[in-house]
């Protein structure tokens, strides 16, 4: 899923404060997996902010609502008859949520409540790690179902790098070296001979460096 | 073994001798000076001067630049290059503005994570690997070919880059079983000479060597030993505990600890002789690359001092 | 058993039914403090819902001073069910404390818009 962080609450008062009628719009899928953006931490935050513009005597109306995602128009629909009796909105989603629910109500200044960081899986409760990078070419057939674009630091296809200790990485002994988990799981499948195949040099035209990116299929199109 | 560069090291390498290279980090400034008294230093006593690339990420006059004013000194360069900081096209580029220069040797890194140096914040681009680079190297070498298809222009021989294609080793990172295979990976890439990471563990060298001449490598390519010359107990202390893919053994530590501070640099070097003395003898080794970084002075002191003064002269 | 008649008591089958944003609408309805007040730690009937608890209340403390209401309302108290007069204790330790830092700001704010 996509995994993000809620923002410091400073900041979002900062982008705040010239308004007065906030909806807090939270979202139902990534960000509440994540314990980022959904129904409780849009309550934890609404709290927050009333108490905050009560505190400095300002008159402030903070609506809570959180809907089932914000990448789809067929949610956002749904304050369609209401978003006009605000004049800010704080996004709790991921960025792609954020920007959707702009375009859908391009008058209504719409802020992010949260930093989007990664596509990551849930290692534990409060523990999320990156998986992917989403480079439009995916190479796990040969890496053993390990991606070395979205977890070696250097993206390295013919790694390691002499900088691995003891199956960490260079940059922090937190991070796992991404080739010592390829090598040990091809060990474990029984195919090391294939580490020493060489990779060929990565097409990165489907990956942001080649810009803005879709995804068409025409045969589900209406 | 006939030559297909022009590089002096290659023909020194392939004549049989044993070849010593040396290494001088650019400064963090414009004031060129700084490489071209290190390059009179230590002139006579290598073959060739690798000037390293941005070094563990802190920002520093482009290598490409110090080893062009070194040949206009007429001394053999080899250039560093790292796949850190430019992508596909500024690599290419590189090479040949190095190569219309007739820098001949040119050595292929990944280069160390930004994170450790002065610009942390910075992107880094990695847009192909050591590996690959060592294959754009000698596509461009020899089939004269740009990575994206087009020809080099230039006819016959003329717009190549002539250079002999270098790559790093580290015996002593982990996993140890992969590091004879990953020499083989670079050696199917194309790799023509090797520099290791600096040896303080001779045993474990020695045992990654013997990994290598099962496999052959030490025929298809010239492995070159990395030493480094320990200035104190302090430096073997932090080398121990602080640089990934480093192994020194307690015993250097303890032998340095045996002598009193002023005389362990004197120790330093000593072990660093001792060092060239014994893998000598060990097959498969070609030369030496002795890296005094800040030390520079140093080198001429161990090359005499293992019996490598002269250098030989080529016709 | 004595303890200040100032405290409203919110019975919970264990603390770690307890969430952040029970606390934040306690002090949004007008609270000077909140204490949320479990078993001994290694003591929980319900394992962690103790530990729970701590987390959540440290999280809320956190809020709290960054909107600048004071994290020091909020506070976390382990006690035995048998321990009586410990409980006495705290009542008293947590209200002297709450005078000391006075009423919720938002209460000042309230009464100088009327």
């Amino acid at each position: 899923m996509i995994v993000a962080d809620r923002k410091p609450i400073e900041e979002i008062i900062g982008y705040l404060k010239d308004h007065k009628n906030i909806l807090v719009l939270g979202c139902n899928e990534c960000v509440t997996v994540c314990e980022a953006g959904g129904k409780k931490e849009v309550g934890v935050l609404a709290s927050a902010l009333r108490m905050h513009a009560r505190k400095e005597g300002k008159e402030v109306k903070i609506d809570e609502v959180t809907i089932e995602r914000q990448c789809d128009r067929e949610y956002l629909d749904e304050i369609r008859d209401s978003i006009d009796q605000y004049d800010a909105v704080v996004s709790l989603a991921c960025g792609v949520g954020v920007q959707f629910t702009a375009e859908q109500y391009h008058s209504t200044p719409v802020y992010p409540g949260v930093n989007t960081c990664f596509m990551g899986a849930t290692e534990k409760r409060g523990l999320w790690t990156e998986r992917c990078q989403g480079c439009g070419q995916c190479i796990l057939a040969t890496t053993g179902s390990i991606c070395p674009v979205a977890r070696c630091a250097k993206r390295l296809f013919n790694g390691p790098c002499g900088g691995s200790t003891d199956g960490r990485c260079e940059i922090n002994a937190e991070v796992d070296c991404a080739w010592q988990l390829i090598i040990d799981r091809l060990r474990a499948l029984d195919r090391l001979d294939e580490y020493e195949k060489l990779c060929p040099i990565k097409d990165w035209s489907t990956d942001r460096a080649g810009g803005p990116r879709k995804v068409v299929r025409e045969d589900v199109q209406q | 073994m006939t030559t297909k560069t022009p590089s002096k090291l290659e023909k020194i390498l392939s004549e049989g001798h044993l070849a010593v290279t040396s290494e001088c980090g650019p400064p963090r400034g414009s004031n060129i000076e700084h490489i071209t008294k290190k390059g009179e230093l230590i002139k006579d006593h290598v073959d060739a001067i690798n000037i390293t690339d941005n070094q563990t990420s802190m920002t520093r006059l482009c290598s490409l630049a110090a080893c062009i004013r070194l040949k206009l000194m007429g001394l053999e360069p080899v250039l560093q290059m790292v796949t850190r900081d430019r992508n596909r096209i500024a690599l290419q580029s590189d090479i040949l503005g190095a190569a219309s220069f007739e820098i001949n040797n040119i050595l292929c890194l990944s280069g160390d994570h930004q994170s450790f140096g002065d610009c942390a914040q910075g992107q880094n681009v990695h847009d192909i690997d050591s590996i690959q680079l060592i294959q754009t190297v000698r596509h461009m070498r020899d089939e004269g070919k740009f990575l994206g298809g087009d020809d080099l222009d230039g006819r016959d021989l003329d717009g190549r880059p002539q250079m002999f294609v270098g790559a790093a080793a580290n015996p002593f990172a982990d996993p140890f079983e992969i590091r004879v295979p990953r020499l083989a990976k670079k050696v199917a890439a194309g790799v023509e000479f090797i520099q290791t990471q600096c040896i303080y563990n001779l045993d474990k060298f020695e045992e990654w060597m013997k990994g290598v001449r099962d496999r052959g490598l030490h025929e298809k390519c010239y492995i070159l030993a990395g030493l480094t010359p320990m200035k104190s107990v302090g430096m073997a202390k932090y080398m121990q505990k602080r640089v990934p893919g480093m192994d020194v053994p307690d015993e250097i530590i303890q032998r340095l600890q045996g002598v009193e501070k002023g005389k362990q640099a004197e120790e330093g070097i000593k072990i660093c002789i001792e060092s060239i003395q014994r893998l000598k003898e060990c097959k498969g080794v070609a030369g030496f690359h002795v890296m005094a970084i800040e030390w520079e002075e140093k080198v001429p002191e161990i090359v005499e001092g293992a019996g490598l003064y002269p250098r030989p002269k080529l016709n | 058993m004595q303890y200040p008649t100032n405290l409203k008591i919110v019975r919970v089958p264990c603390t770690g039914k307890v969430d952040v944003i029970h606390i934040m609408r306690a002090f949004e309805k007008g609270a000077d403090g909140v204490a949320v007040i479990g078993c001994l730690e290694g003591e929980c009937h319900f394992n962690s819902g103790n530990l729970m608890a701590r987390r959540r209340v440290e999280q809320a403390q956190k809020i709290l001073d960054t909107i600048g209401i004071g994290g020091e309302r909020a506070r976390m108290y382990n006690l035995s069910s048998s321990e009586g007069p410990r409980f006495a204790q705290y009542a008293t330790e947590i209200t002297e404390k709450i005078k000391e830092l006075g009423p919720n700001p938002i209460r000042i704010s309230k009464n100088k818009a009327a």
